[in-house]
C-alpha cells in the first residue's frame, strides 16, 4: 500500500512545473510573454503606427492621409512660432506645479510619516486619498465655478479689496497644483516613513539643529521619493487639455494636439512627439536619482 | 522627533493649509450639490435635498456607475495578472533588458493621455478594424494600470527573502505549488493596495476613455462629461459626484488597513510597501 | 544580485527600437484606408432597423418631435450633440452614425473624404416643398447629385448683456474693433473654431474694401493675412473661446461674457432664465451693418449607415411641414420646409426669420469649406489645413 501512495501523480500542472523546472529562461520566457507582449506590441506598437503618421501629411479637402514621407510637419513646428510657445508654456507650467505640490506636499507627508499618531495616520491617510475618488471633471468644474468673476475666489477676497486671478494660466496652475497633490503627498509619505527614526535621533544626538537634521539627513533620503512624486505632476500637467479648456483660453500641448487629430493627424503626431521625448527624457533622469523604488 | 514649540506650530499650520486647500474646492462642490438653482452662482440662491434622490434615479448614471465598476473590475484583473507575472519575472530572475521593464510599464501613465488615447484609438479603428466598445476601454485601462500593480508586488518580493521558497522546494513542491501556497499568500496585501489602486484609476480616467469608447456606453466619467454643461443636469452631476466619494471611504480605509497590517504603507499610483515600524533597518546600521 | 551591466543602454535599445518601427511604418505607409467610395444610393426604402444613431447641433434634435418620430416608425433616435463642424466630421469619419445635420464647412469635407452618400430625393417626399433657393446649392449639392435635405438656415447673432454694454451696438466693431472692443476685454465671447475666422473677412469686407474680400471663406494671401492679422488682435480681449453652446450660456449667465457671437439657442435660452441679454432687433434686419456669417445645415446620410432606411425616414420627418415648425421655433431659425409657414405657433414666424425672403441671405454668409482652388477652380485661396493652422496662431 505505501508503494502505491508513494507513486507520484503526473498532474497536469506537475508535468509543466517539470518543464519549467532547471530552465530559469523558459520560465523568464513565460513569465514575460503576457505584459511584455501587451505593453511592446500593443502600446508600444500603437505609438509606433502613430508616431508613423508625423511624417505623412493630409489632403485639406478630404482628410485622406498622403502617406509619402515628408519632414514638413516638423517644420511646421519649427517655424511658426506659436508651437515653441506652447510647448514653453505648458512645460513651464508643468514645472511650477510641480515644485509647488513639492512644497504644499512635504509637510503634509512628513506630519503623517513621523509626528501622527497611528490613528491620526489612518485618518490622515483617507483624508489625503478621498479626493482622487471624487471625479477630475467635478473637480475642474467646481474650480471653474470658484474663478468665474463673481464666484467664492472673488467673494471671499472682496473684503480685502482684491480679485480672484479668474480664468487664465495663473488658474490652470492653480487648478493643475490641486489636482495633483494627493500624487505628489503619498510617494513622499511613503519614503519618509522608510527614514528610520533612529537615524534622525542619532543626527540630533550628534548636535544637529532641526534645521539642519532636515537639511542633511531627511531632504536628501527623500528626495528620491520626491522624485518619483514629480514624474506624475510633470506628466499629468504635460498632457492634460480638458483642464486648460475649462479654466482657460490659452493652448497646451494636449489642447493643440485634440485640435488637430480630426483635420491633421501628421500635424498632431509630430506635435505628440514633443512630451514624449521629454517624459522619456524626465523617466531617465528620474530613475538615475532612485525615483522608481518609490512610486 | 525633537521639534521646537515653534517649528511644531508651524508644520502643523503648514498641514493645516495644505488640507483646507484640498477640501475646500471639496467643500464648495458640496455646497453645489444641494444648490436649488441650475445655473452657478456664489452664494448659491438657496439650498435643497432634491438633488440626491434625483440623482439615484437617473437611470443612464446609475447606467454608467455600472459600466464603470464593469471596466474597473475587468481592467484591474487583466492589471493584476500581468503586472504579478512581470513582477516575479524581474524580482526573481536576471535576463537581458531587465531594467527597462520598469520603464516599460510606466510609460503608458506618464505619457500624456491623449497621445495613448488616440495610438490606441488608431491601431483598434484603423489597424485592426475592430469597433470601440467597453472591451477597447478596458484593454487601454489595464495597460496604465499594470504599474499599479507592478510596483506594489515587486516592492513586496524585493523584500520577501526567496529562501521560503527555496525551502519550499527543498520540501517537495513543485513550482505551481509554491507558488500557490507560499508566494502568493505573502502578496497578498500587496496585490490588494494594487487591486484597489488600480481601480481607482480605472474608475476615474477619462481621457483615454474619450477616445476609447464605443458608441452606446458610458463609464461613469464620461456620463459626467457628457452632462457636464448641460444646466438642468449639472446639480445632479454634483450631486453623483459627492455620493461617489462618500461611498470610496470604504474601499480607501480598507487600501489602508490592508497594506498597514504587513506593517506597510500604501502610495497613491503603485505605493511603494515600506518598511514598518521605524527602526528595523537602521538598527543594522548603527553600531 | 548581479545587476544587468548596462541598465541604461537596454532602456536606449528599446527606444531605438520603438524610432525603427515608427520610420518602418512611414516608409512603407500602411495599407488601412480610411475613405471608402462613395457608397450606393438607396434605391428603396425597406423596414426600419429599429434605431437611428444621429449627430446634430444642440436643440436640432429635441424630444418634441423625436417623440412622434419614434412612435411612428418605430426608429429609436440616438442622438450625439457636437460644438464644432470638426467634431462633425471627426466622428463621421468613425462610421459610426448614420447621418449628421452638416454646415457647409463640413458638408463638401464629408463628400471628398466619401464619408457620405448622395440622397435619393425621391424617397424624401417632403423635399418637394422645400425653399427653391436651398436647393441645389454648393454646400449641399456635388457632382450634380443632392448629397443631403436641407433642414433650416439661420445668421450668427451677435449678443450683448443689454445691462453691461452700451450703447446697444450696431456693429460687430463692438467685437472686432480694437478701440471699441478694448471696452469690453476680458469679456468678449468668440466662437472657437477656425471658421470665426470668416467673421473677421465679414467685417473687413464693409471697413477695408480696398481688400476687395469677395467670398469671406475663399481668401486670398492678402486677405487672409489681414483677417487673422485682425483676429490677433482681438486676442488680448476675448474672455472665452466657446465650443459647447451651453458653456456660452453657462458665463453670460454668471457675467464671465457681456458681449459675443451666438445662436439663437443661447440666446433664447438666456431669456428664459431672465437674463437681460439682446440681440440685433428688427430694426436693423436681424443683423449688425456688416451683415454676418450664418449656416444652412443639410441632413446628410453617412456612406457606412448601419441604419439607411431610418435615416431616411428621419431625413423625411425632419423637414415634414409640422416638424420643420417645430424645430425652427425650438431652435429660432428659418425652417427649410415652406409648408412649415402654415404650421408655426407664432403666425409671423416665417416673416419674422426671413424664411421666404432671398433677398435677406445675401446679407448672411452661409458656412463653407474653404478650397484651395476657391471652389470655383479659379485661384489660389487657402486652404481649410491653413485655416486650422492659423486659428492655432490666433488663440496662440
Amino acid at each position: 500500500m505505501e508503494a502505491e501512495a508513494a507513486v507520484v501523480r503526473r498532474s497536469v500542472g506537475r508535468r509543466l512545473a517539470g518543464l519549467f523546472h532547471g530552465r530559469p529562461r523558459l520560465q523568464v520566457g513565460a513569465l514575460l510573454a503576457g505584459p511584455v507582449g501587451w505593453l511592446v506590441i500593443g502600446y508600444l506598437g500603437s505609438l509606433a503606427v502613430l508616431l508613423a503618421a508625423a511624417f505623412w501629411s493630409v489632403d485639406a479637402a478630404s482628410g485622406e492621409l498622403v502617406q509619402t514621407f515628408s519632414l514638413e510637419n516638423f517644420q511646421t513646428l519649427l517655424d511658426e512660432p506659436v508651437y515653441k510657445d506652447i510647448v514653453g508654456r505648458t512645460v513651464l507650467i508643468a514645472a511650477l506645479v510641480t515644485v509647488t505640490d513639492a512644497i504644499l506636499a512635504f509637510p503634509i507627508a512628513f506630519y503623517m510619516a513621523k509626528l501622527a499618531s497611528r490613528r491620526g495616520k489612518a485618518i490622515l491617510v483617507v483624508a489625503v486619498l478621498l479626493p482622487l475618488w471624487s471625479s477630475y471633471l467635478v473637480k475642474v468644474l467646481s474650480w471653474r465655478t470658484m474663478l468665474s468673476s463673481g464666484g467664492v475666489i472673488d467673494w471671499a477676497l472682496e473684503p480685502i479689496g482684491l480679485s480672484g486671478p479668474g480664468y487664465g494660466n495663473t488658474a490652470v496652475w492653480l487648478v493643475m497644483s490641486y489636482l495633483w497633490l494627493p500624487y505628489m503627498i503619498l510617494p513622499i509619505y511613503a519614503g519618509l516613513e522608510r527614514i528610520p527614526n533612529s537615524l534622525i535621533s542619532a543626527s540630533e544626538d550628534l548636535g544637529a539643529s532641526p534645521f539642519t537634521t532636515f537639511r542633511r539627513v531627511i531632504l536628501p533620503l527623500a528626495f528620491p521619493a520626491v522624485v518619483a512624486g514629480s514624474i506624475f505632476t510633470f506628466a499629468l500637467t504635460l498632457g492634460d487639455y480638458i483642464t486648460p479648456r475649462l479654466v482657460s483660453n490659452n493652448q497646451f500641448i494636449g489642447n493643440v494636439i485634440f485640435n488637430n487629430i480630426s483635420n491633421n493627424l501628421p500635424l498632431a503626431s509630430a506635435l505628440a512627439l514633443v512630451p514624449i521625448v521629454v517624459m522619456v527624457a524626465y523617466l531617465l533622469v528620474a530613475r538615475k536619482l532612485g525615483a522608481f523604488e518609490h512610486i | 522627533m525633537r521639534l521646537s514649540r515653534r517649528s511644531a506650530l508651524l508644520l502643523r499650520l503648514a498641514v493645516g493649509v495644505g488640507l483646507a486647500f484640498i477640501y475646500i474646492p471639496l467643500i464648495v462642490l458640496a455646497i453645489y450639490a444641494f444648490n436649488s438653482s441650475n445655473v452657478l452662482e456664489w452664494p448659491p440662491p438657496g439650498l435643497t435635498f432634491d438633488w440626491f434622490p434625483k440623482a439615484i434615479e437617473e437611470e443612464r448614471a446609475r447606467e454608467a456607475f455600472v459600466t464603470s465598476l464593469k471596466a474597473g473590475v475587468v481592467a484591474t484583473a487583466i492589471a493584476i495578472v500581468l503586472g504579478t507575472l512581470a513582477s516575479l519575472a524581474v524580482a526573481r530572475h536576471r535576463f537581458f533588458g531587465r531594467e527597462t521593464i520598469s520603464f516599460l510599464v510606466i510609460l503608458p501613465i506618464a505619457l500624456p493621455g491623449i497621445v495613448t488615447g488616440v495610438a490606441l484609438n488608431n491601431t483598434f479603428t484603423q489597424v485592426l478594424g475592430i469597433d470601440l466598445s467597453l472591451f477597447t476601454v478596458i484593454v487601454a485601462h489595464a495597460t496604465f494600470c499594470i504599474v499599479v500593480v507592478y510596483n506594489n508586488v515587486i516592492a513586496r518580493l524585493r523584500r520577501l527573502s526567496p529562501s521560503f521558497e527555496e525551502a519550499s522546494a527543498d520540501l517537495g513542491a513543485h513550482t505551481w505549488q509554491t507558488f500557490r501556497h507560499v508566494t502568493v499568500p505573502s502578496l497578498r496585501s500587496a496585490l490588494g493596495a494594487g487591486a484597489l489602486l488600480a481601480f481607482a484609476l480605472s474608475f476615474d480616467e477619462i481621457i483615454v476613455t474619450i477616445f476609447t469608447i464605443g458608441n452606446g456606453e458610458e463609464t461613469l466619467p464620461y456620463w459626467i462629461f457628457r452632462n457636464l454643461f448641460r444646466a438642468n443636469q449639472l446639480p445632479i452631476v454634483n450631486a453623483v459626484a459627492v455620493i461617489v466619494v462618500l461611498l470610496s471611504i470604504i474601499p480607501v480605509y480598507f487600501a489602508h488597513r490592508l497594506t498597514r497590517e504587513e506593517g506597510a504603507t500604501a502610495g497613491a499610483r503603485g505605493g511603494a510597501g515600506a518598511v514598518g515600524g521605524k527602526d528595523e533597518t537602521a538598527a543594522t546600521a548603527m553600531p | 544580485m548581479r545587476k544587468d551591466s548596462h541598465p541604461a543602454r537596454t532602456a536606449w535599445l528599446v527606444i531605438a527600437g520603438l524610432l525603427a518601427m515608427m520610420l518602418l511604418f512611414a516608409g512603407c505607409g500602411s495599407d488601412d484606408d480610411d475613405s471608402t467610395s462613395g457608397g450606393e444610393t438607396v434605391e428603396k426604402l425597406g423596414k426600419g432597423e429599429g434605431k437611428v444613431n444621429l449627430i446634430s447641433w444642440a436643440g436640432y434634435v429635441e424630444p418634441e418631435w423625436t417623440k412622434p418620430f419614434e412612435q411612428k416608425t418605430g426608429c429609436k433616435v440616438n442622438n450625439k450633440v457636437a460644438g464644432t463642424s470638426d467634431e462633425m466630421v471627426q466622428l463621421m469619419r468613425t462610421g459610426e452614425y448614420d447621418g449628421v445635420s452638416a454646415s457647409g464647412n463640413a458638408s463638401a469635407r464629408l463628400f471628398e473624404g466619401g464619408d457620405v452618400d448622395a440622397v435619393n430625393v425621391d424617397l424624401v417626399p417632403n423635399y418637394k416643398t422645400i425653399f427653391s433657393d436651398l436647393k441645389n446649392q454648393s454646400y449641399n449639392t456635388f457632382d450634380g447629385q443632392p448629397y443631403g435635405i436641407p433642414h433650416g438656415r439661420g445668421a450668427n447673432l451677435l449678443m450683448w448683456n443689454s445691462e453691461e454694454v452700451q450703447p446697444a451696438p450696431t456693429s460687430w466693431d463692438v467685437m472686432l474693433d480694437p478701440k471699441k472692443a478694448t471696452k469690453y476685454k476680458g469679456k468678449i465671447s468668440a466662437y472657437d473654431d477656425p471658421i470665426y475666422i470668416a467673421d473677421a473677412a465679414v467685417y473687413l469686407k464693409a471697413h477695408q474694401p480696398d481688400l476687395e474680400i469677395d467670398n469671406p471663406y475663399q481668401l486670398n494671401d492678402e486677405q487672409f493675412e489681414a483677417a487673422v492679422d485682425l483676429l490677433k488682435e482681438q486676442r488680448p480681449l476675448v474672455g472665452e473661446y466657446w465650443s459647447e453652446a451651453t458653456k456660452q450660456i453657462s458665463a453670460f449667465a454668471n457675467g464671465d461674457s457681456t458681449v459675443g457671437t451666438t445662436w439663437q439657442y443661447q440666446y433664447f435660452a438666456l431669456q428664459e432664465e431672465g437674463k437681460p441679454v439682446k440681440a440685433s432687433p428688427a430694426s436693423q434686419g436681424f443683423l449688425p451693418s456688416e451683415g454676418a456669417t450664418g449656416w444652412s445645415d443639410t441632413w446628410m446620410i453617412s456612406s457606412e449607415a448601419e441604419n439607411p432606411n431610418c435615416m431616411y425616414m428621419w431625413m423625411d420627418w425632419i423637414v415634414s411641414p409640422k416638424a420643420n415648425a417645430q424645430v425652427a421655433e425650438y431652435f429660432g431659425e428659418a425652417p427649410a420646409q415652406s409648408l412649415s409657414c402654415d404650421q408655426t405657433a407664432q403666425k409671423d414666424f416665417c416673416a419674422k426669420y426671413h424664411a421666404e425672403n432671398p433677398g435677406f441671405w445675401k446679407r448672411v454668409y452661409y458656412w463653407e469649406t474653404p478650397l484651395a482652388d476657391c471652389g470655383d477652380g479659379s485661384g489660389d485661396c487657402k486652404d481649410y489645413n491653413e485655416w486650422v493652422q492659423a486659428w492655432t496662431s490666433i488663440k496662440g
